[in-house]
This record gives C-alpha cells, sequence and structure tokens, in this order.
C-alpha cells in the first residue's frame, strides 16, 4: 500500500517540573500510524492527550525520545530532516498568531519563495502567489499591502493554508485549524481541505477535536488518549459505531446541534491530567464504566475488530 | 406577565477611536432591544466581531473608553423596580456586581491568580466581598457550593496549572456564582475546550440555573452548546440582533437568511453531504454597508435592502425577524 507519511513507535517522554524532578510522562507513548497519498487523515481527543507533540515532531520542531518518521519511502535521517521543509507544510491553530502584527502580509510570501528559491523574478513570484491564493478563494490584490488586522480570522487562516501551498507539499500538518474560527468559518476551511485533496492531491493530517468536522471532511481517523492511540480506523467505522469507551464518551459528548437530542446523564471529567498520564494499565480506567480489574494494573494490547483497531480488554481475551 | 430581569432599549455601544487626528467609529452594538427573562437561558451567536462581547460589556455595565454607550439604555430589575443602569454610582455597581449580576469574560480561565492556590483565590475573593468578618462561615460556604456543583475539594490545594482547562473554567464559574447572582453572564466559556470538557461546563452552567433559579447570558459561536442549553437564541449580524426565537424555532425554521446559513451550514453525523457556508467575509463594523448589513452576502437581495435597514416582523408569537423577505418591519425598529 502507498504511503506518503509513516509513523512507528513514536515516543516523546516530557520531564515535569524542574529539570531536577523526577516525574515524567509520556506525552506520546509508542504510537504508530501512516497517512496516503491524497487522504485527510484525523488525529483526534481532548487537550493534552499529545496530538500537537506528534505535529511538532512530525515537523520537526521537537524530537523524538524514541521511534521513526517516514517519509514517501525516505526515512528520518538522524536530526536532518530534508524532505521536511518542501513536501511538508504546517497550519497553527490560531490564525492571528501566525502573523506578526506590524508585518504586511504578502511579505511571508515573498519570504517563504525566497526560503525555497522558488521564483526568479518579482513577477513570477507575484503570479505564484496570486495562483496559491486562487486555491483558497482569494487573490493577491485582496492582500497586496494589507496587514493581519485588516484580515477576519477566517481569511487570515486561508491565507495561511495558502502561504503552506507555495511549496507544493503533498503534505499539509493543521494542527486544531478551526478551534478558534466560528461555525460558518469552520466550513470554509474545511471544505477548502477538501478541495486540496480532490483536486491538488494534497494529504492533510487534521489535528481537531471537533469531531463533527473530522467526520464531514476525513477518510481515516486516530482517536489518543493521554499518549495512546486508543482506535484507529475508517471515520465511517470509528464515529459512527465507536468501540472504545473513550471514543463512546466523545461520540456522545459532541454536541449535536439538534434540540431534540440534548446531552442525556452527567459525565465525570479528569481532575488533573498528571493523575491519568501516570496511571498504571489502561490510562482511561478511572472514568471508564466497563473498567474491570485487569484494567487498572496492566495496559490493554492492541487489537484488530471489524478492520478497526482498538486498545481495550473488551475487545482481547485478558491474560490468566 | 411581563417577567423581564434584564433588558435593552435601542442600545448602541460605539468603540470612538482617535487615528491620526481622524475619528473612526466602530458601530460594535446598534439599535439592540433585548427583554431578558427571570429564570431563562439566553443564547447569543453570531459570526466572530459581530459585536458579541461588546453587548455583554454593556450589559454588565462595564463599559470603558473607547467603548460608549452612544444610545439607548439598560434596565436590570431589583426588587420589582426598574433600575436604568446608566444612573448608577462606581460603588453601587461593584455592590451589584456577583451578588446582583456576575460576569465570566471571554478566555477568563486564565484569570485565576497562576501563583496562588485556588484556596487563596477564593479567600480573596470572600474578602473583598463580604469582609474579613464573615470569612470563616464564608469559606465554609464555598466547600458547600462547589460541592453542591459536583466540583472535588481537593481542587482547593491545587495551583492553576495543575487543573486541566476544563477544571480552570469549571472553578472561575463556580467562583462567579458562590454569592448566587440572579443574572450569570458568560462570554464563550466552552470555546476552545474539547468536547468532553465543553459538556461538563455546560453541565455545569444548568446545575447553576438549576439550583440558583437564575437566568444565564450566554455567548458562545458553537452552535450545538446553544442547542444543547439555551431556551431562546438571539442571532446577531454585524452589531445587530437580526433575528430572535425560541432554540426549537431557531434551529427548526430560521427565518433570516443569515440564520439559515448558519444552521444548514453545520456538519452533521452520517451525513456527508457538501455543507455550503456563508459566502463573502463580514462587514467592517466602521464601515458597514447601507441598508441591510447582510445585503452583500445574500443571496435574496432586492434593491430595498441596500436603501433601508429592514424592521422587526413578528412571523410568530416571541419569533421576531429583521429581513425584507419575511415583511414589512412593523413590529420595531431592528435591533
Ligand atoms: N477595545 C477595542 N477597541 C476598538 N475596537 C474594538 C475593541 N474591542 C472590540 N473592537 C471591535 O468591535 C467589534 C466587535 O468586537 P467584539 O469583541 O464585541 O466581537 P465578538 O462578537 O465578541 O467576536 P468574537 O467571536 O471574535 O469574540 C469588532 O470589530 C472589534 O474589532
Ligand atoms: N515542552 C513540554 N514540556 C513538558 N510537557 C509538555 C511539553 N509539551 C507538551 N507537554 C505535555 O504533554 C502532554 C501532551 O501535550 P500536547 O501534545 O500539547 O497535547 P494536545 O495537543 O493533544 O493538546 C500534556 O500533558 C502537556 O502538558
Ligand atoms: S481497557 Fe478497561 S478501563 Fe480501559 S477502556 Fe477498556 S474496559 Fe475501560
Ligand atoms: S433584508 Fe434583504 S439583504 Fe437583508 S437578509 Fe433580508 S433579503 Fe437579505
Ligand atoms: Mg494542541
Ligand atoms: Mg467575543
Amino acid at each position: 500500500m502507498d504511503k506518503l507519511l509513516e509513523v512507528e513507535n513514536l515516543t516523546k517522554v516530557f520531564a515535569l517540573g524542574s529539570v531536577l524532578s523526577k516525574l515524567r510522562i509520556t506525552a506520546v507513548d509508542n504510537i504508530s500510524f501512516f497517512i496516503k497519498p491524497a487522504e485527510i487523515f484525523a488525529l483526534a481527543g481532548e487537550s493534552g492527550c499529545g496530538k500537537s507533540t506528534t505535529a511538532r515532531i512530525i515537523l520537526g520542531f521537537e524530537h523524538a525520545t524514541a521511534g521513526t518518521i517516514t517519509h514517501s519511502g525516505k526515512k528520518e535521517a538522524k536530526n536532518e530532516r530534508v524532505w521536511f521543509t518542501e513536501g511538508i507544510q504546517a497550519i497553527f491553530q490560531d490564525p492571528f498568531g501566525t502573523f506578526n502584527p506590524l508585518r504586511p502580509v504578502e511579505r511571508y510570501f515573498f519570504e517563504t519563495l525566497r526560503n525555497y528559491k522558488l521564483a526568479s523574478s518579482p513577477a513570477e513570484a507575484v503570479r505564484r502567489i496570486d495562483a496559491k491564493l486562487h486555491a483558497v478563494g482569494l487573490s493577491y490584490e485582496d492582500l497586496a499591502g494589507k496587514y493581519p488586522s485588516e484580515f477576519s480570522g477566517g481569511q487570515l487562516q486561508r491565507i495561511s493554508i495558502a502561504r503552506a501551498l507555495l511549496t507544493d507539499p503533498q503534505l499539509i500538518v493543521a494542527d486544531e485549524p478551526v478551534s478558534m474560527v466560528d461555525a460558518s468559518l469552520r466550513m470554509s476551511i474545511v471544505n477548502l481541505f477538501k478541495t486540496l485533496r480532490d483536486e491538488l492531491g494534497v494529504s492533510v493530517l487534521y489535528i481537531t477535536h471537533d469531531l463533527a468536522t473530522a467526520y464531514y471532511v476525513c477518510d481515516r481517523i486516530a482517536i489518543m488518549f493521554r499518549g495512546d492511540i486508543v482506535e484507529m480506523g475508517t471515520v465511517e467505522e470509528v464515529l459512527m459505531n465507536p468501540r472504545h469507551p473513550y471514543t463512546q464518551l466523545l461520540r456522545a459528548s459532541i454536541p449535536e446541534a439538534d434540540t431534540a437530542h440534548r446531552w442525556q446523564g452527567e459525565i465525570r471529567l479528569a481532575d488533573t491530567e498528571q493523575d491519568e498520564y501516570l496511571r498504571q494499565g489502561c490510562r482511561f480506567a478511572g472514568r471508564c464504566p466497563h473498567a474491570m480489574e485487569i484494567c487498572r494494573s496492566t495496559p490493554p494490547p492492541t487489537v484488530q475488530v471489524e478492520g478497526v483497531q482498538v486498545r481495550c480488554y473488551l475487545y482481547s481475551e485478558p491474560f490468566s | 406577565m411581563d417577567n423581564t430581569i434584564l433588558r435593552t432599549a435601542a442600545l448602541q455601544a460605539f468603540y470612538q477611536l482617535d487615528l491620526y487626528g481622524k475619528t473612526k467609529v466602530v458601530k460594535a452594538v446598534n439599535e439592540v432591544d433585548l427583554a431578558i427573562q427571570a429564570d431563562e437561558i439566553y443564547g447569543i451567536a453570531g459570526e466572530s466581531g459581530c459585536g458579541k462581547s461588546t453587548l455583554l460589556k454593556a450589559l454588565v455595565a462595564a463599559v470603558e473608553p473607547p467603548l460608549r454607550v452612544v444610545g439607548g439604555k439598560v434596565t436590570y430589575r431589583i426588587d420589582g423596580k426598574e433600575v436604568d443602569v446608566s444612573t448608577l454610582s462606581p460603588e453601587e455597581k461593584r455592590a451589584l456586581r456577583l451578588s446582583y449580576i456576575a460576569y465570566v469574560p471571554q478566555g477568563s480561565m486564565s484569570v485565576l491568580n497562576p501563583v496562588a492556590r485556588i484556596r487563596d483565590t477564593y479567600r480573596d475573593f470572600i474578602e473583598s466581598h463580604l469582609g474579613r468578618q464573615r470569612h470563616q462561615e464564608a469559606f465554609a460556604l464555598a466547600q458547600d457550593h462547589l460541592t453542591d456543583l459536583g466540583l472535588p475539594l481537593k481542587i482547593l490545594d491545587a495551583y492553576p496549572h495543575q487543573l486541566s482547562g476544563g477544571m480552570r473554567q469549571r472553578v472561575t464559574i463556580a467562583l462567579a456564582t458562590l454569592l448566587k447572582p440572579r443574572i450569570l453572564i458568560g462570554d464563550e466559556p466552552t470555546t476552545a475546550l474539547d468536547v468532553v470538557v465543553q459538556r461538563g461546563v455546560v453541565q455545569l452552567l444548568k446545575e447553576v440555573q438549576a439550583r440558583l433559579k437564575n437566568t444565564i447570558v450566554l455567548v458562545t459561536h458553537d452552535m450545538g452548546v446553544h442547542a444543547n442549553i439555551a431556551d431562546r437564541i438571539g442571532i446577531m449580524y454585524a452589531g445587530r440582533i437580526v433575528e430572535e426565537a425560541a432554540t426549537e424555532k431557531i434551529f427548526g425554521a430560521p427565518a433570516h437568511p443569515y440564520t439559515q446559513y448558519l444552521i444548514s451550514s453545520l456538519p452533521k453525523f452520517g451525513d456527508k453531504s457538501p455543507r455550503e457556508s456563508v459566502p463573502g467575509s463580514p462587514p467592517s463594523l466602521a464601515n458597514l454597508p447601507g441598508g441591510c448589513p447582510f445585503h452583500p452576502r445574500c443571496p435574496h437581495v432586492q434593491t430595498r435592502c441596500k436603501e433601508k435597514m429592514p424592521g422587526f416582523t413578528q412571523i410568530e408569537k416571541n419569533h421576531r425577524v429583521a429581513c425584507w423577505l419575511v415583511g414589512e418591519g412593523e413590529h420595531g425598529q431592528a435591533a
């Protein structure tokens, strides 16, 4: 099978508190997944579960404690991510944080072209910028000479996508690109991802906790909980027929825009992240309605259930 | 029977900015008429920058330059009497804060003092509002309050950074409701929280409302949250409320073209059919288009839309819409 990006046994350990502190958390714990060409893959889960850490390692902003990342068949060379720069581009959560308020927005575009030596003349640069802006429904004229404050959040987010497209990447890593924008703009951004996939063959790693948009645009999804991938498969299987108790909780917590389906019953929340990260056995055991004796002592194995990967004792034989 | 506890009449709140000697006026709240009922959860929705937070600032009388109330008024009903907020002295406003009206601003979970334990934040809060003498008694009250709201007492010994984002937000809400305010105003209390935590915060707000039998005004652009908690919803566009109805009506029979886009663009599980977002981009509140502010983006625009702002048409009891398509706007100024 064709794999554009493959993450194998990725682990990242952080020391908590001071350097001398012995307390360590495994923010990402031995996770593996791959992304196909022209695929939108979602990485979902509550805040603090390790999504951004995974993204930052893929982007080369952070070193893994263990594990490998392979891009188009090329394994990463130690600390030298030659492939990352052009082939993979990033989009972040806060569109206002991406651009310096005192610099005209177009400068970022010219800078990227210069850094990657992608234009031989100013006229060619403008042509290229204009073409990428057209892909996101804007044009060079819309942004020439303007500063970030002159755009809405949604426009800025589309502008940052256009900038990411300048290098013709095969993969866009989008870390919570819609969590700060309102419902109407959300759709315009995820619709844009669809267009990029269908028309330009670009893949997207869509990191989010908005499962409704994930269902709408994604092909496959991995659900993370405290550093583990607890369930992975097609969005149809994972979101319409969730198997892992945590996915079931996530799914039941999505506020549906339908007054006939208001939330029923109460839920329990974690008091602190640390408690769960440091838990022995299944990290969800403290909140899981099905927790058994063994769940509290030994982490469950990952098993395949009807094409879906699930990490929970409910789907495997407890060891004797 | 009129059960209005919080009212605005033709309220206008503008940011007046001095830019290189030229005055720029941002019309963030324009001609808003609200009649919020005692015991209801009133939701306000609208896209980013449409004036939601500004409206809330005016409701809680937290208007500071460059923001000014340039027209209309806000009134509270306190012990059966209508009180015009603009007549209150700073002392009177302070006395009403938290005991009568409490405000949880946007991004407020970051306001907890990072170097103080939650216990100390509570103590400071109680002392500043009730005085030292009643401290012991009040602290017992705080513990009861947390227990009532289903929050674990051990959080009192934690520092804010040790709590998850959702727990911080719930602590902020618990603090704001300690003095049992009649009105609680929340600005995006669930935004940027993940869905499970969001549900926990909504659960808490409902719990607060059930116990205190008070009024909640909730701003969020998450329509799913509105569907789950609000009794009535006001849809805001470019500084104005353009539609207002019971939550079921807003979702089931939206009448304003903007509301219709808002509702139909929401993704649904089990339905992958393409969804359109609202075309175009929001207008600048410093340079509004004439007539109906939605006209440059509206698929149903007619000539008169560009010339004159439609008034409200009451299409049903408790369902009003400001759009020429719907009626002649004979039911009051478009708020
Ligand atoms: N202190 C300020 N000075 C000048 N203009 C301001 C100020 N605060 C807000 N504005 C402007 O007033 C308008 C309304 O802002 P407001 O914060 O009320 O929007 P909002 O609906 O709450 O948006 P969001 O959903 O992004 O929170 C915007 O055009 C904004 O740029
Ligand atoms: N630089 C860091 N140092 C210490 N801990 C970190 C660091 N970055 C992230 N963490 C911790 O790792 C966990 C996962 O974080 P993150 O990847 O940001 O989660 P997400 O993006 O899913 O919200 C959290 O407990 C977070 O506090
Ligand atoms: S392994 Fe046990 S505790 Fe973990 S999710 Fe499954 S049943 Fe629940
Ligand atoms: S008044 Fe006219 S422009 Fe405004 S929403 Fe109605 S039809 Fe559209
Ligand atoms: Mg993150
Ligand atoms: Mg706001």
